[in-house]
């Protein structure tokens, strides 16, 4: 009967797509399991203090945990006022036209360009044109490029969010446009972009295409802004694909995967807290 | 009745894109009075009260032609600030707005963006207008604490509390009680009748008994005209034009 | 106090423009370097030629076009199948507890670096299938399965997104006229979201055409014509990491040259992408 077809295709369509979802998480265990299982055990204190000896062979990462640090702070540093000022812009100094959808498409599409051409770019623009060399300077401007569209929206986003009758309230016990900005707006959608920022800082961590090329690969512990680092993910990438350690390799996946995991599971706590408190 | 005026509005039109909303507005408001404009939903007293204010400042699109005048300037006029005009003419509006502050810094949120930014400057600020918003008995205990977690009316009292701060001349108030409990409600206007002897008030009732209760004079609005304006006990016993006794008399609502 | 709010508006002004100037800047210094290169051997050359051998100024980067396709067809081959079964279990047939589940997996699936993705390959994928298919095991197949589970994220949150803006009488309709769930959801929710679908689908292609770090580490190194999904290959990505270290010269301005096809590429697509979801949500 035909009546008994229907069935028997939702039958199978439904064990098909349950084992889908089953070995998407499966895989994505697997891949976790694998390096933390072989790396946890790698990871000693002397391994986050100390630096590599014999390119990487024994020793510690402390200078990669350094360069990654420092490259994620310079990034947040300058792409946090640009982004959430876009974002302000955008929500309170103007309304829908020509210009903001313009800078909306540019945001768009700046999301969208693929890390080995960001590496290509601060190559040629930080370290030749600007004369600043391969450095945590070059590499952070760098980094702050890509994650600025990461800003920008999830600050809009926040700023959105925010209900209509705060700003006439503001405005109407005589705040100027900055201040409501300054003491209404932002403190209200401080959430939603720390959010942002954690979402970026998780990006940062684990890029490696843009910052081979332009922050270099020394395993020195930097000494200014324009001393040349590798940070954790290039560390990981050159161990793995030199052969040099794979013992060294999965101790730095393992701390690699911890960190992002970390950053990433703090960023949404703040997200739900944020969604609840709004509800 | 002083012979004084506060706010005179002359041949006040108001667009919203091609929609007009206002059409030649034409009012005096005394001072030390309390004024009721009234109306069936969509009338444009909203409007009216927001113009006074210049909150339609802030929407895109609008266009107005005619004069406000507060105390003899003209409130368009390249002398005045936006941001003075303001905090000499306070809103309240029809549901109670907290910022997600708390009390103290809710009510000091005006002052301190005026520039008054000594603590204790700031301590006798609060407490004043809490004072005159009949609410200071109620927290004076838990200053600190988020206003979200008053009641309605106290918030709403709260929003009165706040525009009181700012020391203004006019109050306009949009509908305050209309999502208060009796209770609440005649707190309110019993607030009302106290500020009456120092602030002008212009309001925009829940109900026409209500304008009876607390107003002293009156305007009819229909379709953004004023029908007619006068004395409270002559426009609700013996109204000059056909369309205010038929609203008043709820032939329509 | 109003020279202090003109001011800052202008200020703002300027701030805003920084995308559109970052991407400006991205594009005119990618091309001034690359574009030089492409007109003196000629755009036809370039791109049609089929070696790539350096150190005889030979720049053709046909096999890097060719296996950067297969790559990303392959990809989506196992994304687009698996992305949407992930779509519509999250959004219609898991109870809501493995949804709160589930959903995080997802989030953290797109956040795990593309190294450690290139890495798992290398150590468990690779030698799979060298063992059981042949080949030296680092090949398009093996990238192919490790891209296509990079881009599921991208290809389940947006799909989820289109699936749950559909207006609830479309569900509503088709079970009240005797479909099963099945039904429903195959032939009336998904053609519907086609539009957000397919523009996942786009993104989930940029994004796989854009992948370097994990390709350099499984597809192996070789610079001539792939003829088998076992083939190792170089894509227009790897082409650019793995040599940038170390040219100079005319070596160096062909891997510009290579960005500039990629930029290219990677903009039309997602310009398209950009286009369709603007569409819908209009």
């Amino acid at each position: 009967m035909v009546y008994r077809t229907r069935y028997i295709t939702q039958g199978i369509a439904k064990v098909l797509i349950w084992l889908a979802a089953l070995s998407t998480i499966g895989v994505m265990v697997l891949i976790l399991f694998q390096v933390l299982a072989e790396g946890l055990p790698v990871l000693h204190l002397r391994f986050f203090l100390d630096s590599p000896k014999s390119m990487g062979r024994e020793g510690g990462i402390l200078p990669t945990i350094v360069g990654t640090f420092a490259l994620t702070v310079v990034a947040i540093l300058f792409a946090t006022p640009l982004g959430v000022g876009t974002a302000i812009f955008l929500r309170e100094y103007t309304r829908e036209s020509r210009i903001s959808r313009l800078i909306r498409f540019g945001t768009d599409c700046l999301a969208g360009v693929p890390s080995i051409i960001f590496g290509l770019f601060g190559f040629v623009f930080f370290v030749i044109y600007l004369n600043m060399g391969w450095s945590i300077l070059s590499g952070g401007l760098t980094l702050a490029a890509m994650i600025l569209p990461t800003i920008i929206s999830t600050a809009e986003e926040a700023i959105k969010a925010i209900p209509p009758s705060y700003r006439e309230v503001s405005y109407s016990l005589g705040g100027t446009r900055w201040q409501t900005v300054m003491h209404t707006i932002l403190p209200s959608a401080l959430p939603g972009i720390c959010t942002g920022i954690l979402l970026s800082v998780g990006r940062s961590i684990g890029e490696t295409a843009a910052v081979i090329l332009t922050a270099g690969s020394s395993l020195l512990m930097p000494t200014s802004l324009f001393s040349p680092i590798r940070t954790m993910s290039v560390h990981f990438y050159i161990l793995a694909r030199e052969g040099i350690s794979l013992k060294m390799a999965y101790g730095t996946g393992a701390a690699l995967i911890l960190l992002v995991l970390l950053v990433n599971t703090v960023a949404n706590w703040l997200l739900n807290r944020y969604i609840r408190r709004r509800a | 009745m002083p012979p004084e005026t506060k706010i005179v509005i002359k041949d006040f039109n108001f667009y919203y894109q091609s929609v007009q909303a206002l059409r030649n507005i034409s009012l005096t408001i005394h001072p030390r009075e309390i004024f009721a404009i009234f109306g069936p939903a969509g009338s444009g007293k909203t409007t009216l009260l927001k113009s006074l204010n210049r909150l339609t400042d802030l929407m895109f699109g609008t266009r107005h032609t005619g004069t406000i005048f507060l105390d003899g300037a003209n409130i368009h006029g390249p002398q005045t600030s936006l941001t003075q005009l303001r905090r000499q003419i306070g809103m309240v509006f029809d549901l109670p707005t907290p910022l997600p502050l708390s009390v103290f810094d809710n009510v000091a949120y005006g002052p301190k963006l005026s520039g008054a930014t000594q603590k204790g400057r700031l301590a006798e600020i609060v407490e004043k207008a809490l004072r005159s918003a009949v609410l200071w008995e109620e927290v004076k205990d838990r200053l600190h604490t988020s206003a979200l977690r008053l009641s309605g009316g106290q918030q709403q009292r709260l929003c009165i509390a706040r525009i009181l701060a700012l020391e203004p001349e006019v109050i306009l108030l949009d509908n305050p009680c209309s999502g208060l409990d009796p209770i609440s409600t005649a707190s309110i206007e019993a607030t009302l009748a106290e500020l009456k002897k120092s602030y002008t008030i212009i309001l925009v009732p829940h109900t026409v008994q209500q304008a009876s209760r607390v107003a002293d004079r009156a305007g009819f609005f229909l379709n953004g005209e004023v029908v007619e304006e006068g004395p409270v006990y002559q426009i609700f016993t013996r109204p000059k034009d056909k369309r205010t006794e038929d609203y008043v008399t709820g032939k329509f609502g | 106090m109003e020279i202090r709010e003109k001011v800052i508006e202008k200020l703002l002004l300027l701030i805003a423009f920084s995308s559109i100037a970052v991407l400006a800047l991205i594009t005119f210094f990618i091309f001034e370097q690359g574009l030089p290169l492409i007109w003196k051997i000629g755009p036809k050359a370039f791109i049609l030629g089929q070696k790539w051998i350096p150190s005889k100024g030979l720049f053709g980067i046909f096999p890097m076009i060719v296996s950067s396709f297969l790559v990303t067809i392959g990809a989506l081959a196992l994304g687009i199948p698996l992305g949407l079964a992930c779509t519509i279990f999250l959004c219609e047939w898991s109870p809501p507890a493995v949804g709160t589940v589930l959903r995080p997996a997802i989030q953290l699936l797109a956040a795990i670096p593309s190294v450690i993705y290139g890495f798992w390959g290398l150590i468990v994928l690779v030698p799979l299938v060298r063992n059981y298919l042949g080949g030296p095991g680092l090949s398009i197949l093996s990238g192919s399965v490790i891209l296509g589970f990079m881009i599921l994220p991208t290809i389940i949150s947006i799909s989820e997104d289109s699936l749950k803006a559909l207006p609830p009488t479309y569900k509503a309709g088709a079970l009240a006229m005797g479909a099963t769930h099945w039904q429903t959801i195959w032939r009336v929710m998904i053609p519907a979201a086609r539009s957000g679908i397919v523009a996942s689908i786009i993104l989930g292609m940029g994004r796989a055409i854009g992948e370097t770090m994990a390709m350099i580490m499984i597809l192996g190194n070789a610079v001539k014509m792939p003829s088998s999904f076992l083939d190792s290959a170089r894509t227009l990505t790897t082409n650019i990491g793995i040599e940038m270290g170390y040219a100079s010269g005319a070596h160096r301005e062909a891997l510009f040259a290579t960005g500039v096809i990629l930029f290219v590429i990677i903009m039309l697509l997602n310009s398209l992408a950009i286009f369709l979801s603007r569409r819908r949500s209009s």
